[in-house]
């Protein structure tokens, strides 16, 4: 019975630090993406450079964002 | 003088914010057992201790020194009425005028010492964050008069002194973020976007202070922040903006019955997202040093120190970007949504003129 209840316990915890480790994944593969364009677009258009960070600034914003929703739900299985 | 009263009201409700952050109704029966946290350093306790809202301002305690400022403690319960006194009367001496603290929470107790659980309080302490609001709130009007009465100083001449620090942020502020996310109307939300980007910023700083309070991680101040947003642009959006919700132009009537739901959630999710995003990215920050720190009393050891000191610092400089980027990007939301709540034209006509 005791036994049984650490598992359910622990196996939540390892839910909760795989589902932050995909959050992280996810938003890094995103940021890394919208990143990597920006430099190139820079690259091509430097004079416009100022636009393009503010549309990379609103893309990572948004996409960290989503990733967060994910990372606070593993905080609330790994803190509940 | 509406644009003072606005920026007295926002003042207000920011001030609010953190009174509803600690006035929770209290239920929870106090556990009785105390584990010892003294023989064993957790590094966990550590860092929830360090990020979390307190009944006392402590920065540090050596064997015979504790430098801790104790707050005053405001309870107020229908039973028992208005009760006010210092924090330290509570947390060192057990209990006082019938209430006891235990892990930061204050429970009613009866003449026995006893828990009562009858007794219902709403505990309006000036807490740690409280604190760290009014004192923040305090270094903004300071320096915001200063800077406002340099204008009147050298009107028509090159800005001096402090003046000249905020002068081209404020420009960034109207013509990068409002002029061009809100456009012709942006002059009613300036006050609005420049309030909330001093005041997160400055409190990101204030928190990365070592002993400062973790104030734009408190999850309640980040809600007071979105949900301030989502009034103004749930009270200035116009007729197109409510069209766009309720009733999508420009797509075949079965779309509009699946976009219908979607669109009234995303009303609440862009204010949700605001407050996660804040909260999470300044609470991270946080624990990341907070983490590195405490390697050193984990491990002990001299070889340890010199590598936990090193990406702490590294840690500390990059949160100092990441105060500045979170105010920089909790205002540009602000002000995309604010800007699509006044946009004025159609959306066929939009497209004629963009492309």
């Amino acid at each position: 019975m005791l036994n049984s209840m650490f598992l359910e316990a622990g196996i939540a915890m390892v839910g909760a630090g795989i589902g932050a480790g995909i959050a992280a994944l996810g938003a890094g593969l995103g940021i890394g993406r919208i990143g990597g364009s920006a430099v190139e677009s820079i690259a091509r258009q430097p004079s416009e450079s100022g636009k393009i960070q503010t549309a990379m600034l609103i893309a990572a914003a948004l996409i960290e964002g989503v990733a967060l929703f994910g990372v606070v739900v593993c905080l609330l299985i790994a803190l509940a | 003088m509406i644009l003072k009263l606005n920026k007295c009201f926002i003042l207000i409700l920011l001030s609010l914010a953190s009174l509803v952050a600690f006035a929770t109704e209290e239920h929870h029966t106090v556990q009785e057992e105390d584990l010892d946290q003294e023989s064993t350093f957790n590094p966990g306790e550590m860092i929830m201790h360090h990020i979390a809202d307190s009944h006392e301002w402590h920065f540090f305690n050596t064997e015979s020194f504790n430098a801790t400022i104790p707050l005053p403690i405001i309870v107020y319960s229908p039973q028992k009425g208005l009760a006010v006194f210092s924090s330290s009367r509570l947390i060192h001496h057990g209990s006082y005028e019938g209430y006891k603290i235990h892990h930061d929470r204050i429970f009613a107790v009866d003449a026995a010492g006893n828990e009562d659980p009858t007794v219902t309080l709403y505990d309006l302490s000036i807490t740690k964050n409280t604190a760290s609001l009014f004192i923040s709130a305090m270094l903004l009007v300071i320096v915001f008069i200063s800077v406002a009465k340099g204008y009147q100083k050298n009107a028509g001449k090159a800005p001096t002194g402090i003046q000249s620090f905020f002068e081209p942020i404020v420009i960034y502020i109207r013509d990068e973020i409002a002029v061009k996310m809100i456009g012709p109307k942006y002059e009613r939300f300036m006050p609005y976007l420049l309030t909330v980007f001093f005041f997160i910023w400055f409190n990101n700083l204030l928190g990365l202070i070592p002993g400062g309070a973790n104030l734009t991680g408190n999850i309640a101040v980040t809600l007071m922040l979105a949900l301030i947003t989502f009034i103004i642009t749930t009270a200035s959006g116009n007729g197109t903006y409510w069209k766009h919700v309720l009733w999508t132009p420009g797509v075949p009537l079965p779309l509009r019955i699946i976009i219908l739901p979607i669109e009234i959630i995303g009303l609440i999710t862009k204010p949700f997202s605001l407050m996660i995003r804040l909260f999470a990215n300044i609470t991270a920050g946080h624990i990341i040093i907070l983490s590195f720190i405490g390697l050193i009393f984990l491990f002990k050891s001299i070889y340890i120190s010199p590598l936990s000191v090193g990406f702490g610092l590294f840690m500390n400089f990059l949160e100092l970007f990441v105060a500045l980027i979170q105010a920089f990007v909790f205002t540009l939301l602000t002000a995309m949504y604010f800007g699509s709540a006044v946009e004025e034209h159609a959306h066929d006509e939009h497209h004629d003129h963009a492309h």
